[in-house]
């Protein structure tokens, strides 16, 4: 059973979100999510001062097997992205919660992170799939 | 009903992620199949094969029904146990599989063919052996393990015995031997050095663990699809099928069409393609930037529109090569598009292999 950290929210399409403290939000995928997915190859993110909305196809982890979009969890502008995943994609593999993180986002609306799921909520969610 | 091999237990042990493929629970990787495909390139890993199908075709006629049964020739072969790749079509001239066969003598040959066509495979030849003296044989009995990479042959050196070290002494490429209980052969499918070997089933296990214990990295279908890619060989169902002309799936270098009376079965076809020269043909595309060529993505050229039959990312070159079919006067060179997830993107045309021993060959 794949590790799912419960300081984080995450989103039923496998996304996860930290809350900073200084009010930004990291995003990236979840371990459960690089596993489905494989070896990673090639990774697309956003641009900075881009700004996105929940639901938005913002991202993109190329594997091996598969190219899979990355859906905005939550709203906001893109204040920083993860510029190591370029030479080091693998780093979505090796540690997904971590050095993995795909981009940080500062946040239109902090509320929007009571819809996403707890991990509890997120567990049962990968279980049904 | 899944079927599993006699290693199935060897996979789980050593971590395998396993898959169905077409009937038969096989690992897609022990990790990470990036790893895998470099340990092939670099050092040596081993596949569970033992899902392919094994059939002997034996008997006085047995010469004459494998010159009927497949393009190329087998009375080109003259060696005992010199093996030769080549297709089976149907009387339309598709391709209802492509295998190797090994040969030991006129009245004695063993072929090795896909699993997922097995049924078909058998079906066919079955009903064309009316009227050859012959029997066909399937050896379900035996299990099968790919040994590949450039320290592969050493790896296994270690473990043979003298008689069989002999018998597999200065080998060359495309042979097998039938030594003791093994079958060892110089084929592959990876574009390294190494061995196929044909072992019963109650001894494969303990071959596993041992090449294992000597270093043998284990690998899965999914290193062993990006390892067969980049070494240019079709993958039956994706880079040709019985639609589909060896014409027009680089195979044409496996009909033989000398002598001109050998009737075996699609030549009438092939003759007519080849004189019209009208059939597509298989290339090799690169692309040097990021993404990733897949299946069924459409190629547009000058010529016309082709499209992707296999694509991936190439662990040993750092980007994506694909093989497509596309039309016949796209040349090796050429710059051409491929529609790739909302965009087109220009690849370059190359012949259809990319790696060799390690290298780079394009």
């Amino acid at each position: 059973m794949s590790n799912i950290p419960s300081e984080l929210k995450y989103a039923t399409s496998h996304e996860w979100v930290r809350l900073e403290s200084d009010g930004t939000a990291t995003i990236g995928i979840t371990e459960h999510a690089q596993g489905l997915l494989g070896d990673m190859v090639f990774v697309e993110l956003p641009d900075i001062d881009d700004s996105i909305s929940v639901g938005d196809d913002v991202a993109v982890a190329e594997s091996v097997k598969a190219a899979s979009d990355i859906y905005a969890p939550v709203s906001g502008t893109v204040v920083a992205i993860n510029e190591e995943l370029e030479d080091a994609p693998e780093l979505l593999n090796s540690d997904a919660f971590g050095g993995g993180w795909l981009f940080k986002v500062k946040l239109d609306d902090a509320s929007e992170l009571e819809n996403l799921l707890d991990a509890e909520g997120y567990k049962n969610s990968i279980d049904e799939d | 009903m899944t079927n599993k091999t006699v290693l199935h237990a060897k996979h789980l042990a050593s971590g395998a992620k396993m898959v169905d493929f077409y009937g038969w629970e096989m690992p897609i990787n022990y990790g990470s199949q990036i790893e895998e495909h470099n340990a092939v390139r670099t050092d040596a890993g081993m596949f569970d094969v033992s899902h392919m199908t094994i059939v002997d075709v034996q008997g006085t006629d047995a010469k004459d029904f494998l010159r009927r049964l497949v393009i190329n020739d087998v009375a080109k072969l003259t060696v005992p146990g010199k093996a030769l790749y080549t297709g089976m079509l149907n009387e339309a001239g598709g391709v209802i599989d492509d295998l190797i066969i090994y040969f030991f003598s006129d009245t004695n040959y063993r072929l090795v063919v896909n699993s997922a066509t097995r049924e078909k495979d058998l079906a066919w030849m079955t009903k064309q052996a009316a009227g050859f003296d012959i029997t066909i044989t399937e050896r379900p009995e035996f299990g099968m393990i790919a040994v590949q990479g450039p320290e592969a042959i050493a790896k296994v050196g270690t473990l043979l015995s003298a008689e069989e070290s002999a018998a597999v002494e200065g080998m060359k490429p495309f042979f097998g031997v039938q030594v003791g209980d093994l079958f060892i052969a110089t084929t592959g499918y990876t574009g390294e050095n190494g061995y196929e070997i044909i072992i019963p089933e109650s001894a494969a296990e303990d071959l596993w663990q041992k090449l294992l214990d000597a270093g043998v990295a284990p690998c899965g279908l999914g290193a062993r699809d990006t390892l067969r890619l980049e070494a240019g060989m079709n993958l039956y169902g994706l880079d040709m099928d019985e639609t589909v002309s060896p014409i027009a799936a680089n195979m044409a270098w496996t009909i033989s069409w000398e002598p001109t009376d050998r009737d075996f079965i699609g030549r009438d076809v092939l003759t007519a393609q080849k004189s019209a020269g009208d059939q597509p043909k298989l290339v090799g595309l690169v692309l040097e930037e990021k993404g990733v060529l897949r299946t069924a993505q459409k190629v547009i050229t000058e010529a016309g529109e082709g499209i992707i039959t296999s694509g991936t990312f190439s662990p040993t070159l750092g980007h994506s090569v694909a093989l497509a079919r596309v039309p016949r006067s796209v040349k090796v060179g050429d710059v051409v598009e491929v529609e790739m997830r909302k965009k087109l993107v220009k690849v370059t045309v190359t012949k259809p292999s990319f790696v060799r021993n390690g290298k780079k060959v394009f």
